[in-house]
């Protein structure tokens, strides 16, 4: 039955959440209009209603205050769910995530658990400009002590946020603005994926594509056209960016032995550099060209549709950074 | 109010502890016995003393980089704190943490903290777990004069209020920000006045008088407990060594008159005076008293100096609760 169930990417997260807090008395919401709003994009619709304004709590505009809340609640037993609204600001809570959140248990001698799940929403499509749009995940994963994660479908969605909820460590959970609405097969009943682990989306020889978030489907658009060509590429979905499943993205590589990396994210400095770094690390010998990347330009997410569907890495730049990977080399042969 | 003299002895005790244990870390410091920075506490012990006598164990405080006597005033375990200032494996945070991240979550205490007003919201949330498992539990901030101007602070206070949160604020207003003096730095001369733009009560209270701040943070945890929501205590008071270390460095920042009359004041003379002339002590007692502290604080020295230090292998122990990064 629940094989056919079909679930807004929105909604898996809102049931994800409801599902813990209905098991777990110590999960509690807190943020800026999650209320009886129930969120900007409806994350947390209709949980208060259901849970009542001590555990769905609307919060001050005050991001270091709403994750020092997640943190402290967090050290003194209770496993708490703050929203930062958009990604854009964690910047203005960066002191709670990377001073506090972060290293407490290491400073503390191990002593403290954080079971803090602090979630917001990334990435661009909605003409939101340079402080609404922003994919700042690589100086998330640059942080020692927390983990982060970033589902590309409904069912990652729902298992990947239960999975944060049940973590004991620091865990940011990104959302893409542009999937909200993407429906999907959600089975009803509670599940989690392990942090940690990759999906492999597509199967395929010749090229391995690693790509999160909304970068997944533009990789199986490309992917697709690329098929039609006889060039068959396999897609790797890390789903959990910190920590990283650098073993299924090595293997891939041994196999096809190129590899394009893709996201949202501007390419310098980016996760692409990571995991072509790890690549070339782990399997130099076997691959027939660079680690390619693919990552917006190193300029501030813009505001008019015209320039920010330009920026936004799109499956045609993909396509051509796989033929690239293709072809290179083989010239002439 | 009549504080009883079982709870002026139990004052007078906790400042005793904390000043010959900073007084301690000060000399270690100075026979270059320490690594790292340190940031004294001496002078400010009334503070401590007079808040931490008012809670119970399961109350939480957050503390500040100037964090030692919190911990000493919460009941911190006097070795593996001298342990923790000399990195050893047997620290509170296994070396890992110093002194300034030294903590106690058995005892509440969560954590000194590097970060000038990152105490405060971290308060906020422990406050709000405690009223959330409606045990009764409060929370206390600690933090200086400075820390009121840093965004923290703000945010903190005014979501205490607005959720009309179980926590008292504790401003230790030593009238300088590092070196800074307080004047330059804020327009205003009591940090009090900001506890009425968040909605709560706020007191100032005598920071070098120990019943004094034990009395206001009696009043103050009350009201939490009973659901009165947020209060702030400004309690003036004076550090009477540097900003970081024992010598001056050199910098002159300070009058020496202005040292003085301070040290005029000190919390713990000034109290064995007044129990003195109350004929709620004797001499002979308060010596005694010195003299079994001084006997504790040799026996966490000789503890810290036998401890190992911790193995190269620790390093990438503790990051996460379980596995980690790969």
């Amino acid at each position: 039955m629940s094989e056919e169930r079909k679930l807004a990417y929105v909604m898996a997260f809102n049931e994800a959440v409801s599902q813990a807090m209905e098991a777990d008395p110590d999960v509690f919401c807190a943020g800026e209009d999650i209320g009886a709003f129930g969120g900007v994009f409806g994350t947390f619709g209709g949980l208060q209603a259901k849970f009542g304004t001590d555990r769905v709590v609307d919060t001050p505009i005050s991001e270091q205050a709403i994750v020092g809340l997640g943190v402290g609640a967090a050290a003194t037993g209770l496993r708490p769910i703050v929203d930062l609204m958009f990604m854009d600001f964690i910047c203005v809570a960066m002191d709670q995530i990377v001073n506090q959140a972060a290293k407490l248990k290491y400073m503390f001698g191990g002593e403290a658990t954080l079971p803090l799940t602090i979630t917001t929403a990334g990435g661009g499509g909605l003409s939101a400009a340079a402080q609404h749009s922003q994919s700042l995940e690589a100086i998330l994963c640059h942080i020692p002590g927390l983990k982060v994660v970033y589902p590309s479908t409904p069912y990652d969605m729902k298992g990947l946020m239960m999975a944060c909820i049940q973590e004991d460590n620091p865990t940011v959970m990104v959302k893409h603005k542009r999937l909200l609405g993407m429906s999907g097969h959600v089975p009803v009943e509670p599940y989690s994926i392990p942090l940690g682990t990759a999906n492999v989306v597509r199967p395929g020889r010749d090229v391995t594509i690693v790509a999160y978030g909304r970068m997944v489907h533009e990789s199986v658009a490309a992917a697709e056209k690329l098929a039609a060509d006889g060039i068959e590429c396999e897609i790797i979905d890390p789903r959990t960016l910190q920590p990283l499943d650098t073993d299924t993205i090595v293997a891939s590589a041994r196999r096809t032995n190129r590899v394009l990396v893709v996201h949202e994210a501007v390419r310098f400095g980016g996760l692409g550099a990571e995991i072509a770094a790890q690549i070339q690390e782990a399997a130099f010998d076997h691959l027939d060209a660079p680690v390619g990347r693919i990552g917006a330009p190193f300029s501030p997410v813009p505001f008019s549709p015209a320039l920010e569907q330009h920026y936004i890495p799109s499956s045609a730049a993909i396509e051509a950074g796989v033929r690239e990977a293709m072809f290179r080399n083989k010239v002439g042969a | 109010m009549n504080i009883s003299p079982e709870v002026q002895f139990d004052l007078h005790r906790r400042m005793v502890r904390i000043r010959l244990f900073e007084e301690a870390a000060g000399r270690l410091a100075e026979a270059a016995k320490l690594p790292g920075f340190l940031h004294l506490y001496v002078g400010e012990e009334a503070v401590a003393a007079g808040v931490c006598a008012a809670l119970n164990d399961d109350d939480h405080i957050t503390s500040t980089h100037r964090g030692h006597g919190h911990l000493v005033a919460k009941g911190g375990d006097l070795n593996r704190m001298m342990a923790e200032l000399m990195g050893k494996s047997t620290g509170y945070c296994k070396g890992k943490g110093g002194s300034m991240h030294i903590s106690d979550l058995s005892l509440g205490m969560l954590g000194a903290n590097g970060i000038v007003g990152a105490g405060s919201p971290i308060a906020v949330g422990a406050a709000f777990a405690n009223r959330y498992r409606k045990k009764g539990q409060v929370a206390v901030a600690f933090f200086g004069d400075g820390a009121t101007n840093i965004g923290a602070f703000h945010e903190a206070a005014n979501m205490a209020c607005a959720l009309h949160l179980p926590i008292v604020f504790a401003c230790e207003n030593n009238e300088y920000g590092e070196f800074t003096p307080r004047d330059q730095t804020m327009a205003i001369t009591d940090i009090v006045d900001r506890a009425a733009g968040y909605g709560m009560p706020g007191v100032i209270v005598d920071g070098m008088d120990a019943i004094a701040v034990h009395e206001a943070t009696l009043e103050a945890v009350e009201r939490a407990r009973a659901g009165g929501g947020p209060s702030l205590i400004e309690a003036k008071t004076y550090r009477f060594y540097n900003h970081h270390g024992v010598q001056n460095l050199g910098l002159k920042y300070r009058s020496d008159d202005e040292v003085a009359r301070w040290k005029e004041r000190d919390p713990i003379f000034t109290l064995e005076d007044r129990m003195i002339e109350n004929k709620v002590a004797t001499r002979q007692q308060f010596d005694d008293i010195w003299a079994d502290w001084r006997a504790a604080i040799d026996r966490a020295i000789q503890f810290a100096e036998e401890s190992p230090l911790p193995t190269p292998d620790q390093v990438l122990v503790d990051v996460y609760t379980t596995g980690g990064a790969r």
